[in-house]
């Protein structure tokens, strides 16, 4: 474990940061350019994802577990957001045949 | 504490009612549970607050008043649900359970004192919410709305994780008291981080209140969604969002205000005229209602604006006022829809003559919702306005006033067809549960427009 922490710590918070900013950038511009309701859904994981690596290389960087423990709550809360999302995706997919978000024009005005 | 524990209880009791095909005893157990839930408030009203469970949840006053405010708003919600769900399904007791599930949520999002309890509260409400959205599950419109409710509802909880990750990097922990100690100690000091966590905080709280430019989802949902659902969203939903944010930043954030608030001006402004204007071109009912939504959600960021001691009482008022008029506007526009099959202006032409009571309710709504003396609403925005000008933000309040004279239009137009737009139609039935409602939000909207003093004293 000590290792572990080494390890993480061995590496500049700076860079975490950066890397962090990188990937929610990439899931920000996905949900934003993507059509597909799937790779909507990816992208946003991707923005949860790179949250969860921030909170833990600043957990570790401040030595305090809140952090990491946080995580486990993004886990579990995006697991039930996920597990609904599907459903309404394919809820959507039985009455349209289609997963593309530009089917969802009805609604207008 | 133990309202939530009730809540919790409750909602999974309804479930197993459900289970045990008990369809008779749902809503009075979840009506007895919320007056209950209220009591239990009560009882702790008073007594001075200590932050529970490691500093999770603070029950103080501004806590306790916007947690009874939103189980009161749901007891109305049930109320008008006495025969609407019956109708479309067999398993009622769903809608139960996930609209007090969700009110949990709205419950932990007005009284949170650590940012893990902000990120779960608003979770629990929306995922309940987002089934609720699309419960209909054949309507394309429904579909959609639940569709587009998840998108930016996941969407914008990315945004909220990573501001609270950044305040987390800059101050060392999610403790309100503690990021508050950061923020105070060292005003010279404070990390760039925490500035770019504040700024992805306001985006994804202005999305889950819908303020411009962060709106564009609302029309689309609250128009798709079962209409008591969208009085749900947009009474509810939209008090926790507004008291959460409110708490987040009078907690913590009041010594960089000269860094947010221009960004939140500018976001006020937008707000008000994106809402008004789109507001007055609406042929339907409910899409109007649903843009007018968005126009009070900028005059309800007045309050954070101009942030002090007097932000909570005007934020209580305006939303007290806001969310009973239109529970009345939603509530009769589901009559008026099973009457007539149509959401338009039309469908209410010639009302006056048959349901002169009903009548007379809608047109106090919209009164009120207008902000025309004696009603609630014009105290409401009163002190909002009053707010703002104390802090010198004049040119905010002479465009707030174009709009409040833009929103009078549109909501007169419902009135308009109402008593002057004759046509012969069938007197609309309204049942019992419905006159109680809309005849305590109506008289409860006179009283506070003429005794203002019994609610601003309570924070």
């Amino acid at each position: 474990m000590e290792t572990i922490v080494q390890n993480i710590q061995g590496v500049p918070l700076n860079h975490y940061i950066l890397f962090c900013s990188i990937i929610f950038t990439i899931g920000v511009m996905g949900v934003l350019i993507r059509r597909n309701v799937i790779i909507i859904m990816m992208s946003v994981e991707l923005m949860l994802n790179s949250v969860n690596l921030l909170l833990t290389a600043f957990s570790v960087h401040h030595g305090d577990a809140a952090g990491q423990v946080f995580v486990f709550f993004i886990m579990a809360l995006a697991a039930a957001e996920v597990a609904v999302g599907l459903a309404i995706i394919v809820m959507v997919y039985r009455n349209t045949r289609s997963v593309d978000i530009n089917a969802l024009n009805r609604l207008r005005g | 504490m133990s309202a939530i524990i009730t809540l919790s209880l409750l909602a999974i009791l309804v479930l197993y009612l459900g289970l045990f095909k008990a369809r008779r005893a749902l809503l009075p157990v979840s009506l007895l549970g919320l007056v209950a839930t209220v009591v239990l408030y009560g009882v702790q009203w008073g007594k001075t607050a200590e932050p529970l469970y490691s500093g999770m949840v603070l029950f103080d006053h501004f806590a306790v008043v916007f947690s009874v405010v939103c189980v009161i708003l749901t007891i109305l919600v049930l109320l008008l649900s006495k025969d609407y769900f019956d109708k479309s399904s067999p398993h009622v007791a769903e809608y139960y359970a996930l609209l007090l599930f969700s009110l949990t949520g709205a419950v932990l999002v007005v009284s949170f004192h650590n940012l893990a309890m902000l990120f779960i509260g608003i979770e629990i409400m929306s995922v309940a919410l987002y089934i609720l959205a699309g419960i209909r599950k054949k309507d394309f419109a429904s579909n959609e709305a639940a569709l587009k409710y998840f998108l930016m509802g996941a969407y914008s909880t990315g945004f909220l994780l990573f501001g609270i990750a950044l305040l987390y990097g800059a101050s060392g922990s999610f403790d309100l008291a503690a990021i508050k100690e950061y923020v105070v100690s060292n005003p010279q000091g404070i990390s760039p981080l925490f500035y770019a966590g504040i700024l992805l905080l306001i985006v994804s709280l202005a999305f889950k209140l819908g303020a411009a430019p962060f709106h564009f989802w609302t029309p689309d949902v609250y128009d798709g969604s079962p209409i008591l659902i969208t009085i749900f969203m947009a009474t509810v939903v939209k008090t926790a969002a507004i008291a959460g944010f409110l708490r987040l930043f009078y907690f913590c954030f009041i010594p960089l205000q000269d860094f947010w608030v221009p960004v939140l001006l500018v976001m006020t402004i937008i707000t008000l005229f994106v809402g008004n204007l789109t507001a007055i071109v609406q042929q339907s009912v409910k899409r109007m209602l649903a843009y007018s939504s968005i126009s009070h959600a900028g005059y309800l960021l007045f309050a954070i604006v101009a942030i002090g001691a007097t932000s909570a009482n005007s934020v209580l008022f305006y939303v007290t006022a806001y969310s009973l008029s239109t529970i009345i506007g939603f509530g009769s526009l589901i009559l008026v829809k099973r009457a007539t099959g149509s959401e338009h202006f039309e469908a209410f032409n010639g009302l006056a003559k048959k349901n002169p009571y009903l009548s007379l309710a809608i047109a106090i709504a919209m009164l009120s919702l207008a902000g025309i003396p004696l009603t609630a609403g014009f105290v409401g925005k009163f002190m909002m306005f009053s707010g703002v000008l104390a802090d010198y933000q004049v040119l905010l309040v002479v465009l707030a006033v174009i709009n409040a004279a833009m929103g009078i239009f549109y909501y007169f137009r419902v009135i308009v067809a109402m008593y002057f737009k004759p046509l012969d139609r069938d007197a609309i039935v309204v049942s019992g549960p419905y006159r109680v409602v809309f005849f305590l939000a109506a008289l409860i909207t006179l009283l506070l427009g003429v005794y203002p003093a019994w609610l601003t004293g309570l924070i």
